[in-house]
């Protein structure tokens, strides 16, 4: 399984501040029942960005000037809770690329890695500059250099954290593990062998 | 060297090393269920792969089994068409899976443990994140996101990156109506709803060592709600009685030789732990969540957070957020909020010692006219075991619904759902905005004794009081 390296992600960002915001939030439960990830992404937020109505409400995925971003930006503990990958698919289907936030919940984190969506962590000062600089000019172009751990934006640029297994992982191609842990197959069979209760 | 069970059993597991460092680790019991799994059985197909240990994999049925009734085919086709699909896959891959009609059938981590599936020093993980729970008996359990599912499906293996472990002590002695829940909800507000991140839990001290196999599981079940991946407590007598002869549990000579080796991954005493928390068991009071995160909880004797007391603007701006959704008052007492659905259930408190002690209190009282209250279990065992102990009687006398096992209410992805903004005094683990599926609706999280008190007064209220609970248990 071939897959892409992933040295930088360019395009578009979106601000939608705020802390702890949890896979519910993301994607409410009840867009989950089914069984492909297709189309989940026109539930992504779904009840922050409508009226029990239906009608839209105000908020920055909804406006047409941010149509087409790829890099979603907010704040900390980004999506706690639920080990859903749907989350990190809603966001995927719904375009988006990367995520830039203070912080990341862990099994979110993971999942997105996986998906070939890095995750990069920057400080709440340069977050909030970022996101009002996409708020007056939606058609920023924003690189998250994921090899040099920074985000470029106009004449900006700040430092971001990603761990290193994670960018080791984007830039060796290898962000989806399948490929080596099915190499490692001599070695689990051993592993497994040593374990009594893997025998019933 | 000394060490702690979580280094005891990663070392085991760790089949070897990846190239971006992280661990290719084993992972031994696979649970899976009809909602995270159906696209990962989708991506085995497409890269042409089988199960790898069909032997170590089990699936059941929760999320979205109506509780009213499981006859098929239900109301909702996507949710038959969910049952379907799950079945289909078990069928197709060899894996054991407790249908409806086994007699089995429940949620995932109430399952899980009472098969005898769940064992000391094993790993779990599960397309679910209060796969935790499984921690109760001393195994490592990860809940997990659908591509890790396939990499499980297909080499029982994930890549992950090795914890750090903080001891969380509770010592002494609990007061009279303060539960395993109230422990766990204390424990998230004093460390805060990411204040795991990156640690495994390890739970200990008297209070888990009283505690019984069913108060170790609410506790670790929401390790995740405190940002930890896993939570643990140390296996020992306790742990082997619940296990023995459970249908999963090794037998006869092999059962002594199984326990040996449980005894002997419990940690070492002196072990190395990256952090120590300490708590004392007599500060812990009947505890209830305020706002949309679950850290956000006082005691039922306290009053709802004022924005305006609050110096840090990040958590003024939260406290804020929160009361707007809850639409609650700043600094009001937090008990007398009155309730419109009580809910007893899900795998944080859905199982049979939950039941029975909620039923002990209401007996001779009597659901408010203005709640619609519920009682789900955890899985049809414990729906039996509570039929057997006439314990569902003793709930529909006080006026609650006794329905069939699921996960009901707790992530409203079934037709048990809020309406509009009622307010639901709950058992479950999350209460988060929408949670309970409807996006205005509002969830206040306690225990299960504490929502049988709500039921009956109608409004938050301290159970200690209305059920005269130390006159009781003194009894």
């Amino acid at each position: 399984m071939a897959l892409e390296t992933i040295t930088t992600v360019t395009g578009k960002g979106v601000y939608v501040p705020g802390s702890d915001i949890d896979t519910d939030r993301i994607i409410p439960a009840r867009f989950m029942k089914c069984v492909t990830f297709d189309g989940l992404g026109e539930y992504l937020f779904y009840d922050v960005r409508h009226h029990e109505d239906g009608s839209l409400k105000a908020h920055p995925l909804n406006d047409p000037k941010h149509a087409g971003a790829t890099i979603l930006i907010s704040g900390v503990n980004f999506g706690c809770g639920s080990s859903r990958e749907h989350a990190p698919q809603a966001l995927n289907k719904a375009g988006f690329k990367a995520v830039i936030a203070q912080s990341f919940a862990e099994i979110f984190f993971g999942n997105c890695g996986t998906l070939g969506m890095p995750c990069v962590a920057a400080t709440a000062e340069d977050i909030e500059k970022l996101g009002t600089a996409v708020r007056e000019n939606p058609d920023l172009e924003i690189t998250i250099d994921v090899e040099k751990n920074r985000v470029f934006y106009g004449d900006e640029n700040f430092t971001v954290h990603l761990p290193d297994s994670a960018r080791d992982a984007f830039l060796s191609a290898r962000w989806d593990p399948i490929g080596e842990l099915l190499e490692g197959e001599s070695e689990i069979e051993a592993t497994a062998g040593a374990l009594p209760y893997m025998a019933r | 060297m000394s060490k702690s069970l979580f280094e005891k059993v990663w070392d085991a597991h760790t089949v070897r090393q990846l190239s971006n460092g992280q661990t290719q680790l084993l992972i031994g019991t696979h649970l899976i269920h009809e909602v995270t799994s159906p696209q990962a059985f989708g991506m085995l197909r497409d890269l042409g792969l089988k199960v790898k240990y069909p032997n170590r994999t089990f699936a059941t049925v929760d999320h979205i089994v109506p509780t009213l009734s499981q006859v098929e085919p239900f109301a909702d086709p996507l949710a038959q068409e969910m049952i379907n699909a799950l079945r289909q896959n078990c069928e197709e891959f060899g894996v054991t899976f407790f249908d409806i009609g086994t007699g089995h059938q429940g949620i995932v981590h109430v399952v899980g443990p009472e098969q005898g599936i769940t064992q000391p020093g094993t790993t779990i993980a599960c397309g679910d994140s209060h796969t935790a729970t499984h921690g109760a008996f001393g195994a490592i359990a990860f809940g997990i996101g659908t591509t890790q599912i396939r990499d499980l499906l297909a080499t029982q293996t994930m890549a992950m990156s090795k914890l750090k472990v903080r001891r969380i002590n509770v010592e002494g002695e609990l007061p009279p109506g303060v539960y395993a829940k109230d422990v766990i909800l204390h424990i998230i507000k004093l460390l805060g709803a990411k204040g795991g991140i990156g640690y495994a839990y390890e739970y200990g001290g008297s209070v888990f060592d009283n505690f019984s196999m069913e108060e170790r599981m609410t506790v670790c079940n929401m390790s995740i709600e405190g940002g930890a991946r896993c939570g643990y407590v140390n296996p020992d007598e306790k742990t082997f009685e619940y296990l023995k002869g459970r249908p999963y549990c090794p037998k006869g000579d092999e059962w002594d030789a199984a326990v040996e080796r449980w005894k002997a991954v419990a940690s070492d005493p002196g072990c190395h732990y990256d952090d120590i928390v300490n708590i004392d068991a007599a500060d812990i009071a009947p505890s209830v969540t305020w706002g949309i995160s679950p850290d956000h909880g006082v005691f039922v004797t306290e009053n709802i957070p004022d924005p305006a007391q609050e110096s840090d603007p990040d958590k003024r701006e939260s406290i804020e957020e929160a009361l707007e959704y809850m639409k609650l008052p700043a600094g009001a007492p937090i008990a007398g909020t009155p309730v419109d659905v009580c809910f007893i259930g899900s795998c944080t408190n859905g199982r049979l010692s939950d039941f029975r002690e909620a039923a002990k209190f209401l007996k001779g009282h009597h659901v408010a006219e203005s709640v619609k209250a519920i009682a789900v279990p955890g899985s049809q065992v414990v729906d039996q075991l509570c039929k057997n102990e006439g314990i569902d009687q003793v709930f529909r006398d006080a006026g609650f619904e006794w329905r069939e096992a699921g996960c009901s209410m707790c992530l409203a992805m079934n037709p048990d759902k809020l309406i509009g903004d009622q307010l639901c005094a709950s058992s479950s683990n999350r209460n988060f905005k929408g949670r309970q599926g409807s996006p205005t609706g509002r969830t206040i999280l306690m225990s299960p004794v504490m929502v049988a008190a709500a039921a009956v007064t109608g409004k938050i209220s301290d159970a200690r009081e209305v059920f005269q609970v130390a006159e009781t248990a003194a009894v």
